[in-house]
């Protein structure tokens, strides 16, 4: 399941900071409300998420404060993952 | 109590000399709104009043007076001045919210240069469009911001300074340079270029359906409708803390982010901070924000949080709350009352306007939903679409319209002639919006007049889009057009054909949104695309944005006479 941090975290690294951004993300980074990931662009990273793990995250739960970092993010699949396996 | 009397009584004995005169300026002299904002309101007796309250997200703060704004401003005056950039010559101010932005923006003044600042978020692509077309001469930036200037540096032959305010010489290239304003030495003295009331002062840039964006010029005399609008319609006080979300890449963050609060003496706190409701209230409750000047999107966002994250903080410190950016829904200003205990004043201007021209005034009843009456000095209207000549019917939309000739009016697209001719018609200055009247004189947004995206109160243009999608390698044709969204009131949505060999796929869609936040910026990133096999196009293959836009609206296409059969 770390797999799940390992990727997220590999993904905003990779398409969120620049070359040159020294700075480091752990899983309890502020994305959001660091400035790192704004609000328009979080859709881009919902697309990945909801790509990469098949799921569906309603906009209503797809907020600033869930994707404010890796882990309330991971946490976010996770719970819509098991909403999947139930109605599956 | 608010500042102004009555809407009524201020209407009938308005001239802007009241404005002049509470500013000390006198017609013919000299007026720098840089001076204005620091010099001025120390010989008022404010020196040692605060005047920048600084926070970032991980909790780093920063004060300043206005003696410090006087002096720093100086400081970067003297150093620009030193570097051989002279009056008139567009300086770009590249920064996050810290505080050289705010402090390096009056500094630019001072010294006679035009600021032009720009939004950091942009992409390297949207940047050296605004830089070429500007012909810039400098550019002040962050390191973190560096590698897009770099990368588009040979195609810019004016931009002989790039200036960086967080790293040392040592870790810069040769034709770069290092400036610390915490280190410089303080420059207690500058003599102030004398501007005049028509001497240029910021270029803003912002997008129109055709083309790339424009760069707004305004001159100095503006500060006579930004330190009224400010004093009148945010209802400023001397003692209040005001806080404005706006980030001044955008107009509102120089109008009322700069320019209008420290013209009257207030003291402004500034939160370099991305979006979270409770930082928000933890940052309003902690600074003791009395006036709050917001955005519809913001204030949505907020709505989504709920009203208990609202009760864990003692927001009672707010006076008077205000929104520009977009029309705000009723619902937002009902909420506003409930969970705040006062409505957000909605107010409308845009980028040209330089300051705020129809509003709901403090103490003006308010009907929500609506933008309110104009400012005393604005003769607003809305025009027959056809004869441009006014309705003067109740209820009826036409386009808003505005009688040239308020303080804070564009003086001039930046090389374009053409395009700034084309907002007038008929004597009056066309803000490219429609609306309706009712019988009160209350004005009723209804939508754009044109092509333009109005994605969480910033103007996106389809064109820049369209130009950016198609450095992709993947796509043939494509075309950007608003799409409603609950929180943003538009996004930007992208019909695409793909090039033979290309296949639509979810891995597609994902990297075409990359390719633009990363080129242009995250506003003007697709938040859907849709692939298509063809695009309505006229007959004489002019894409059609109008049929795919009224498809996002659910609205009749109109007369499609033109369009070609597949």
């Amino acid at each position: 399941m770390d797999d799940i941090n390992k990727i997220v975290r590999d993904y905003i690294v990779r398409e969120y900071l620049q070359e040159d951004d020294e700075r480091t993300i752990t899983d309890t980074t502020p994305l959001i409300s660091g400035g790192i990931v704004d609000s328009f662009s979080m859709v881009s990273l919902l697309r990945f998420i909801e790509k990469k793990y098949s799921v569906h995250i309603p906009d209503k739960d797809a907020t600033p404060e869930a994707f404010d970092t890796v882990e309330s993010i991971v946490d976010l699949v996770r719970r819509f993952q098991n909403v999947a396996v139930v109605k599956g | 109590m608010s500042n102004p009397p009555s809407y009524e009584q201020l209407v009938t004995n308005f001239d802007w000399a009241i404005a002049e005169r509470e500013l000390g300026y006198r017609p013919g002299d000299a007026i720098n709104i840089g001076w204005m904002c620091s010099d001025r309101q120390c010989q008022l007796g404010r020196a040692e009043k605060l005047a920048l309250l600084w926070e970032d997200h991980l909790g780093n703060q920063k004060r300043f007076t206005y003696n410090d704004l006087r002096v720093r401003s100086n400081t970067i005056a003297h150093f620009l001045a030193s570097l051989g950039i002279l009056p008139g010559e567009r300086v770009c101010l590249f920064l996050d919210r810290v505080p050289e932005l705010y402090i390096g923006f009056l500094g630019i003044l001072k010294m006679g240069g035009v600021a032009q600042p720009l939004f950091s978020a942009f992409g390297d692509e949207s940047l050296c469009v605004r830089l070429k077309n500007a012909e810039t001469t400098a550019i002040v930036t962050q390191k973190k911001h560096l590698h897009k200037v770099r990368k588009i540096r040979e195609q810019l032959p004016n931009l002989r300074h790039c200036i960086v305010v967080d790293a040392p010489q040592s870790s810069l290239q040769q034709d770069e340079t290092a400036f610390s304003l915490e280190q410089a030495p303080p420059v207690e003295n500058f003599p102030i270029y004398p501007t005049k009331a028509e001497s240029p002062s910021v270029l803003h840039y912002t997008s129109g359906t055709t083309g790339q964006p424009k760069g707004v010029q305004h001159v100095h005399y503006s500060i006579v409708s930004q330190y009224l609008t400010a004093k009148w319609v945010l209802d400023l006080r001397p003692d209040d803390i005001y806080w404005c979300n706006a980030d001044p890449g955008w107009v509102t963050g120089t109008s009322y982010g700069i320019i209008g609060p420290w013209a009257n003496g207030v003291t402004q706190a500034v939160f370099d901070s991305g979006f979270n409701a409770g930082k928000w209230y933890e940052f309003i409750e902690k600074y003791h924000v009395t006036v709050w000047y917001s955005a519809p999107t913001a204030i949505r966002l907020l709505m989504k949080d709920g009203a208990e994250i609202v009760r864990q903080h003692d927001l009672s410190c707010l006076r008077h709350l205000a929104s520009v950016g977009e029309p705000l829904n009723p619902e937002a200003v009902i909420w506003s009352k409930e969970v705040f205990g006062k409505p957000f004043h909605d107010t409308f201007w845009q980028t040209e306007t330089g300051g705020i021209v129809i509003t709901n005034f403090p103490g003006m009843e308010i009907k929500p939903g609506s933008m309110g009456k104009p400012f005393p000095g604005i003769t607003a209207t809305v025009l027959d679409a056809k004869t441009y000549e006014p309705l003067n019917r109740v209820g009826v939309g036409g386009l808003i319209a505005l009688r040239p000739g308020w303080p804070s009016q564009v003086r001039g697209y930046w090389n374009n002639p053409v395009g700034y001719a084309a907002k007038f018609k008929n004597g009056w200055y066309l803000c490219g919006d429609r609306a309706s009247i009712d019988a009160d004189g209350y004005f009723w947004f209804m939508g754009r007049d044109d092509d333009v995206i109005n994605t969480g109160g910033h103007l996106v243009g389809p064109f820049e889009i369209e130009s950016a999608l198609l450095g992709c390698p993947a796509v043939a044709e494509s075309a950007a057009v608003a799409k409603p969204d609950p929180v943003n009131m538009e996004v930007v949505k992208a019909y695409v054909t793909v090039k033979p060999g290309y296949q639509p796929s979810d891995d597609l869609e994902l990297e075409i949104m990359n390719h633009i936040r990363k080129r242009l910026s995250p506003l003007a990133m697709p938040q859907e695309i849709e692939f298509v096999d063809s695009l309505p196009k006229t007959r004489s293959g002019k894409i059609v944005r109008r049929v795919l836009r009224c498809k996002e609206f659910n609205e009749p296409v109109g007369d499609l006479s033109t369009i070609m059969e597949d």
